[in-house]
């Protein structure tokens, strides 16, 4: 089975493209599953489940939901290949921008949306950084322009990657993206052993341990203090 | 300048030759190196490592591909002489049977019904299809396949394509608006390149408008005014893709000569009768394949004059209705 990890800011468009590509995937003769990762809520199952798409959805609660996800993710990929899935799919919100998906040798995606101004590339992370494919989405709401410097902006975090319009409602560029998402060469029998493509940081402060006291003798860990003498 | 060189010289050396190399540590969130940038990344402590978001192999990687794609945009792309589209099957998958070859200068316009396929063609023209889309098409440029790689780098991609929708997001005046967009392309002589697209935009537009004005303030035609000149001079893009430009309160005739002029190739799809015949040929899409190609004639072209009259007279007409003038007589 192959395996896709798609990651992206919340409302980005990731379920709008993912529905549209598995669309082409189908023409295609690839039987597409998805694995949704979230926090606290997701209606997004029901979206696919309408399409006749297999889901499995899971819910992180208190922890950072790409930490849950590295912990589940092998057990979705066997389900994956019980449903007899050629494509497995997994779509998670970036939450905390710091956390990424992404699995060396597993083809990595990120969405990202026209609207979101022109300073998000900047912000978003090892998530958009070590993505090979970074899709922009609402393209038809913004003009040419603005859409080419904002894509160039995208290109200057991460000039490896390549870089695709796709409109969500429309599925333009959708039929595209599905021709990597079935060339890519990233065949797999098990996640197990396979390595993140950058670490996630640990809980290791003391209010991730629970600490709800406010003050320098309250913390222990991994404090790191911003700088409020200078600047 | 190699890998190699680019990765041990000293970073000031670097951004005498390529200026835009800052862009990069500024774009990760991470001061300028004063030593080079080998030395940078191994000096990097765990927590600037940890904040650096990707690996450091994996960093140095993606630095020298965005020296290299960016020096490589600053030289000038190849010139387009031809543009070929082989035809492929239509939605019920007869064949189409056609090809076409498609000159610098010349203007292409695609006509149907809703839902036949406009778009689609285009689509298949900006993606450079290889028989590897919905409708089995194929396009060559100046005879040959097109490189893969063009489809996922918007900098060398030679299409560029004009929406329909000229709406901005964001918050700043059509000069710095233009400046931003020229910046992103590594445009040489900045100054002057956005001086030009305000005035030759401005020659364009029904309204004039001034350069300070916000982008989100411009009406539905001077915003199309605005990326009309932007496309004709900024974009690099030789062919450029036009869904739709209809009735926006711009000069359309200029318009297509401002891009013609810049020995560019033109592609619309369109409804509007005087648009289709400022083309040179118009393809007529039906089924979402190309049933028939008709080169505009001179008896079409002489009817041209008229329908710009009756285009004109309902322009006035609608300038009186938003004046407030009684229309009783005509
Ligand atoms: N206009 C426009 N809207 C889009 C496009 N892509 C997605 N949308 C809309 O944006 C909204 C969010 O899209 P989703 O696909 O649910 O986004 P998501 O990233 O899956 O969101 P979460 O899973 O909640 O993080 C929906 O209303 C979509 O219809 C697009 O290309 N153009
Ligand atoms: N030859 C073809 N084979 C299969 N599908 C096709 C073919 N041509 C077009 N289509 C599909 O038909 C649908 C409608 O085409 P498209 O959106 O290009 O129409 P359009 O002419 O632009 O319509 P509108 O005037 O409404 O914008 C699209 O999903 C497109 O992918
Ligand atoms: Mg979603
Ligand atoms: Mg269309
Ligand atoms: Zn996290
Ligand atoms: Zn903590």
């Amino acid at each position: 089975m192959r395996f896709v990890t798609v990651s992206g800011p919340p409302s980005s468009g990731k379920t709008a493209v993912i529905l549209k590509t598995v669309e082409s995937l189908r023409q295609r003769g690839f039987k597409a599953g998805v694995v949704k990762f979230d926090c606290l809520y997701t209606d997004d199952d029901k979206l696919y489940e309408a399409k006749g798409i297999p889901v499995k959805k899971g819910l992180s609660g208190a922890l950072c939901p790409d930490h849950y996800f590295v912990s589940n993710v092998s057990e979705s990929f066997e389900w994956g290949k019980k449903q007899g899935i050629d494509i497995l799919i997994s779509e998670s919100a970036g939450l905390c921008n710091r956390c990424s998906p992404h699995i060396k040798e597993i083809l990595a995606v990120c969405v990202i949306d026209n609207l979101s101004g022109i300073n998000t590339p900047k912000k978003i992370g090892p998530m958009l950084k070590s993505a090979d494919v970074v899709v922009i989405t609402k393209g038809d709401i913004v003009s040419q322009a603005e859409r080419e410097v904002f894509a160039s902006r995208v290109a200057t975090v991460n000039p490896t990657a390549s870089i695709m319009h796709v409109n969500g409602i429309t599925g333009q560029g959708a039929f595209e993206l599905s021709t990597l998402f079935a060339d890519a060469n990233t065949e797999t029998d098990t996640l197990d052993g396979k390595s993140l493509r950058f670490s996630m940081p640990s809980a290791l402060c003391s209010y991730c341990l629970g600490e709800k006291r406010i003050g320098s003798q309250y913390q222990m860990g991994n404090v790191r203090k911003m700088d409020v003498d200078n600047g | 300048m190699d890998k190699q060189q680019i990765l041990n010289i000293d970073f000031s050396e670097l951004l005498a030759e390529f200026p835009f190399a800052a862009d990069f540590f500024e774009s990760q969130g991470m001061k300028i190196p004063q030593t080079s940038v080998k030395e940078f990344v191994k000096n990097l402590t765990d927590t600037e490592l940890e904040d650096m978001g990707i690996d450091p192999s994996e960093f140095i990687h993606n630095f020298v591909t965005f020296i290299e794609a960016v020096g490589s945009m600053t030289e000038k792309t190849a010139s387009i002489e031809k543009l070929t589209i082989t035809g492929g099957i239509n939605k019920k998958g007869e064949a189409e049977n056609f090809e076409l070859e498609i000159n610098s200068g010349e203007i292409i316009c695609i006509v149907g019904p809703t839902g036949s396929g406009k778009s689609r063609l285009l689509a298949d023209i900006e993606w450079m299809a290889m028989g590897d889309t919905p409708t089995k098409r194929y396009i060559k440029i100046n005879g040959k396949d097109p490189e893969k790689s063009w489809r996922f780098s918007p900098e060398h991609k030679p299409v560029a394509q004009l929406s329909q929708n000229m709406n901005f997001v964001m918050d700043l005046t059509a000069r710095e608006f233009v400046r931003i967009h020229a910046e992103s392309r590594f445009v040489q002589d900045i100054d002057n390149k956005v001086e030009l697209i305000i005035e030759k935009a401005n020659e364009l537009a029904g309204e004039k408008f001034d350069g300070d004005t916000p982008v989100t303030s411009l009406s539905g035609g001077q915003s199309r005014a605005l990326m009309i000149a932007d496309t004709a001079f900024l974009s690099k893009s030789p062919i450029v893709l036009i869904d739709e430009i209809e009735n926006a309160g711009i000069d359309r005739k200029k318009a297509l000569q401002l891009l013609v002029g810049e020995e560019k190739i033109v592609l619309m799809s369109t409804h509007d009768p005087i648009l289709a015949l400022m083309g040179d040929k118009r393809l007529v899409i039906k089924n979402g394949g190309v049933a028939k190609i008709i080169a505009t004639t001179d008896k079409e072209r002489e009817n041209l004059q008229e329908l710009q009259e009756l285009d004109k007279r309902l322009l006035d007409l609608r300038n009186r209705v938003r004046m407030g003038d009684m229309l009783e007589t005509i």
